[in-house]
């Protein structure tokens, strides 16, 4: 028994054609929508190929092996340490009783509402020699200098996976969780009566089950590591991102910098292809879920207390340190709240994020029902490809929006002032539209993978069942799967929620003028190397993001319930 | 139950709908008399902009933007609303220059109060405040009165050196500047000398120097001259003046005896809507009264000679600007960037 099988019933075909072949409508409508989605990735696939000036000889010879060795070592770690936090968390959390289970199965979530850039610097600020734990260290033992006693250095690769894994993990520990409450109840019931002890049900039974959410998750918490410029560039760790930068920026070579991205690109795709041809013939959907039964089993005693440790230690890395730091640097600067700018910027971080998660998860919707009502293999590839934008680094992806927009409006504008005399000026450009542009294909990922997610929960079963009783595909959507899909579109709209109200490298190329929003605000704070004046509006970033999460955490939870 | 999802779908339909076209307006309604898009922090141009809007009645808006600037206002091309460009650091402007997205300014104004050194040759772009690249040395611990930019290349400083990243602008424009003064091969050499100088690896904003300097990890920094000021004077965060207390500053020079600075400046959007205003705003920012603030506000220096500086900035000692042509720095930041690169300057102390 080295990999549970799902429940045998019906056959199913890899392709359902629940369409009827004549109406390619849909199917149309969806491809429109992944071109839309494609369209920056085009765009960075020409700026790449129409530069080549570029010194690659030199990027080969210096920056680039190294570069690529960290990028790997980081993607290496954090895959590693989000892993396991997150499927070891969940493990617990669903499996076991013990003290503050409730509490920490909610709160294990809060680290996704701390941005990692603003994680990097409450880091480095705890942990450095003014900071108070070396002041205590120095307080106990007398020390006065830095050369006295040796102390880990946070800003280093290992740093860099420490604090970019404690802000991450929770997008493993969301996706597993859900699959040890809804799919590995029964089967390590089961296990159990037949003796088996709770490591081997662990080893054996759960992980196998849990290994797509596994998948999904580190693969988020990879990309974001990977387009992460802010913390990586604070924490002094050379990435292949840091050298889109500097290729870019200093030495004025924007072809070389998009070619790199690309190459980050490619390197993304082959780690998702691996990972599926891996799989590619385990199938995971089960006819029925299990009732959940979360904490089935007591701890007491040491065990408990390892578990209370286990769960306690994520939420203290990725939580409470950043919110301390933040808070004691707010506390000084309260009468920035009088500051009405401050309250326009988290307005207009709500608002953008609001509209952001909208669009993207009725995007997503299209994409994944169009997937599941045609099968069409060249969709299936379409939607691969548009989930991509979360690998690339944000003002890369920026770059990729405002040429064509602005190619679009200028064009626009030609065209009516040599026919009409009406000068349009720039309609898309620089505008809300722009940056909700960005944040739809960045964060599609996060909005199309939970609704793919929810849709492969749902048996493909209820379809024909709907369509043999002689519902059209339109109302088997409104009355049959919209409802059951209710749980997967709040999940996908709060993950996407979360994402834009952090979002920061886009936006602040892509905005209107005199437009703040809390990232931006905290930005301009942080590049004049004064963070601190900006521990106001990070605190509001986290606030903002702590609400959905808190939602969010409850609505995956009735999700489980009700299935 | 289905009935109320369908209903709660079209709502949602028509709420975003509405949205997309205020969102679009968003952009259109905030346009000024002047528009800038600007790499240097609004708080540090917003007195300014404030005292000619006083002055001459003129409206302005600003956009904050960092990375990608150059290539945002070369997209927009001829719709573009910019009038002016505004950048720290000599590379942003010489960027701004090659992209094709600035036009030269013919103002008998700025010509007089900008000496010809702080502006580009072509009159594409004209500095406004310049600060000094300068060394923070450790007031315990090192006693020396004078230092030259290629003595810190001396073995002498083994173990004592800190600096951020030398891929960040200032080291750049610094390299380069040692590029234009003694030639790529003695750069290569120096670059080389004080990364194996180098006590830790290159991290953190300059700031973070002073921070090592007063932590005890190293000795001498490299750092720019405001971040002193703004370190004395910071009441928020008390600690910070500690370690304005734990330096001094040296003013590093080259052979000719002269200090690398580096500058903020402003240029005219080639298809600046707004031209004549924006000339007026160029022209207010080269005038007595805003460099004073404007240098002020930074804890820099005024481009302007003969511009009183405050105590605190006259505390660093006086600034001996290099006469070396800024766009003649320019030319040399690619390659100091690939000597950055070649010698792996942020790998650290490589022995």
């Amino acid at each position: 028994m080295s990999v549970i099988r799902p429940a045998k019933t019906w056959p199913i075909p890899a392709r359902l054609r629940l369409l009827p072949r004549g109406d390619r409508g849909y199917l149309a409508a969806a491809f429109a929508l992944s071109a839309v989605i494609a369209m920056p990735f085009a765009a960075l696939v020409y700026l790449a190929l129409s530069g080549t000036s570029t010194n690659w000889s030199h990027l080969a010879r210096t920056i680039l092996p190294q570069a690529s060795l960290v990028t790997l070592g980081l993607m290496l770690g954090v895959a590693l340490v989000t892993g396991s936090i997150g499927v070891i968390t969940a493990w617990l959390v669903a499996r076991f009783s013990f003290p503050g289970r409730r509490m920490f199965s909610w709160a294990l979530v809060l680290p996704l509402a701390v941005p990692t850039y603003i994680a990097a610097y409450c880091f480095v600020e705890f942990l450095h020699f003014a900071g108070p734990v070396q002041t205590a260290i120095r307080g106990v033992f007398g020390f006065t200098t830095s050369r006295e006693y040796w102390f880990p250095d946070i800003r280093s690769l290992p740093g860099a996976v420490l604090i970019l894994s404690s802000v991450l993990y929770p997008y493993v520990y969301l996706t597993v969780r859900m699959v040890f409450l809804m799919q590995g109840q029964k089967a390590a019931d089961v296990a159990r009566t037949l003796g088996a002890s709770q490591a081997t049900i662990f080893l054996r039974i759960l992980l196998p089950l849990a290994r797509p959410a596994i998948a999904v998750g580190v693969m988020l918490a990879l990309m974001e590591a990977v387009n992460d410029i802010g913390a990586v560039e604070f924490l002094g760790v050379r990435t292949l991102t840091f050298a889109v930068y500097s290729t870019w920026l200093n030495r004025g070579d924007l072809y070389g910098a998009t070619q790199i991205a690309l190459l980050m690109l490619v390197m993304i795709v082959l780690l998702v292809s691996v990972e599926r041809f891996a799989r590619r013939k385990q199938r995971f959907t089960l006819g029925r879920a299990d009732r959940p039964r979360p904490g089935a089993d007591r701890l007491t005693g040491g065990k408990a207390v390892l578990a209370v440790a286990a769960c306690a230690l994520p939420i203290l890395l990725g939580f409470a340190i950043p919110f301390a730091v933040l808070t004691d640097y707010a506390f000084e600067r309260l009468d920035q709240l009088a500051d009405p700018q401050l309250w326009r910027a988290l307005q207009h971080t709500v608002v953008l994020a609001g509209i952001t998660a909208l669009v993207t998860i009725i995007a997503g919707f299209l994409l994944a029902y169009g997937v599941r009502l045609t099968g069409s293999r060249r969709l299936v590839l379409m939607t691969r490809l548009a989930v991509l934008g979360y690998a690339v680094p944000g003002t890369v992806l920026a770059i990729g929006i405002l040429i064509p927009l602005a190619g679009f409006d200028n064009w626009v504008d030609a065209h009516l002032s040599a026919g009409f005399d009406l000068s349009t000026g720039l309609l898309l450009s620089g505008s809300g539209f722009a940056i909700v542009y960005a944040g739809f294909v960045r964060f599609m990922a996060m909005g199309h993978g939970a609704l793919e997610s929810g849709f492969a929960k749902l048996s493909p079963h209820l379809d024909m069942a709907a369509r043999t009783l002689g519902r059209a595909p339109g109302s088997t959507l409104v009355e049959v799967l919209l409802p059951l899909m209710r749980p997967a579109l709040m999940t996908a709209f709060l993950l996407v929620f979360v994402e834009s109200s952090k979002e920061l490298s886009a936006t602040i190329l892509l905005r209107p003028f005199d437009f703040e929003t809390l990232a931006t605000f905290v930005y301009a704070q942080t590049s004049r190397a004064a963070f601190e004046d900006g521990a106001v509006a990070a605190l509001m970033i986290v606030l903002v993001g702590m609400l959905p999460v808190a939602i969010l955490n409850r609505s995956i939870l009735a999700e489980t319930a009700r299935s | 139950m289905t009935q109320s999802l369908a209903r709660h779908l079209t709502t949602i339909a028509i709420f975003s709908a509405t949205l997309a076209p205020i969102t679009v307006a968003a952009s259109v309604v905030q346009a000024a008399d002047v528009n800038i898009y600007t790499s240097r922090q609004p708080e540090l141009i917003q007195p300014v902009l404030d005292a000619f809007t006083k002055e001459t009645g003129l409206s302005t808006a600003t956009i904050f933007i960092d990375k990608g600037l150059e290539e945002r206002v070369k997209a927009e091309g001829a719709n573009s609303p910019a009038d002016l460009v505004m950048t720290v650091d000599i590379g942003r402007l010489d960027a701004a220059k090659q992209a094709g997205i600035v036009q030269p300014v013919d103002s008998a104004t700025l010509a007089t109060n900008i000496p010809a050194n702080f502006r580009d040759g072509a009159k594409d772009w004209f500095a406004l405040t310049a600060r000094g690249r300068v060394v923070y040395a450790s007031k315990d611990r090192v006693d020396v009165a004078a230092i030259r930019y290629k003595d810190l290349a001396d073995p002498k400083w083994k173990g004592r050196l800190c600096t951020r990243s030398g891929q960040h602008q200032y080291n750049i424009a610094l390299i380069a500047a040692y590029i234009a003064h003694y030639g790529e091969d003695a750069a290569r050499d120096w670059v080389k000398g004080l990364r194996d100088n180098l006590a830790r690896r290159p991290e953190g904003g300059d700031r973070d120097q002073a921070k090592a300097i007063f932590a005890g990890e190293c000795d001498i920094a490299l750092g720019n001259t405001y971040y002193v000021g703004k370190m004395a004077t910071n009441e928020k965060e008390p600690e910070q003046k500690d370690w304005a207390k734990a330096i001094q500053v040296i003013m590093p020079t080259f052979d000719n005896g002269l200090t690398h600075v580096n500058i903020s400046g402003v240029a005219l959007a080639k298809n600046a809507p707004h031209k004549e205003n924006a000339i007026k705003l160029m022209e207010f920012l080269s005038s007595d009264d805003a460099q004073k603030i404007y240098a002020e506000l930074n804890y820099e220096y005024p481009v302007e000679p003969g511009i009183a500086t405050s105590d605190l900035v006259k505390s660093f000692g006086a600034l001996k600007s290099d006469t070396l042509a800024l766009d003649e720095i320019a030319k040399h930041r690619a390659t100091a960037s690939e000597i950055v690169d070649e010698l792996n300057y942020d790998g650290g102390p490589q022995s």
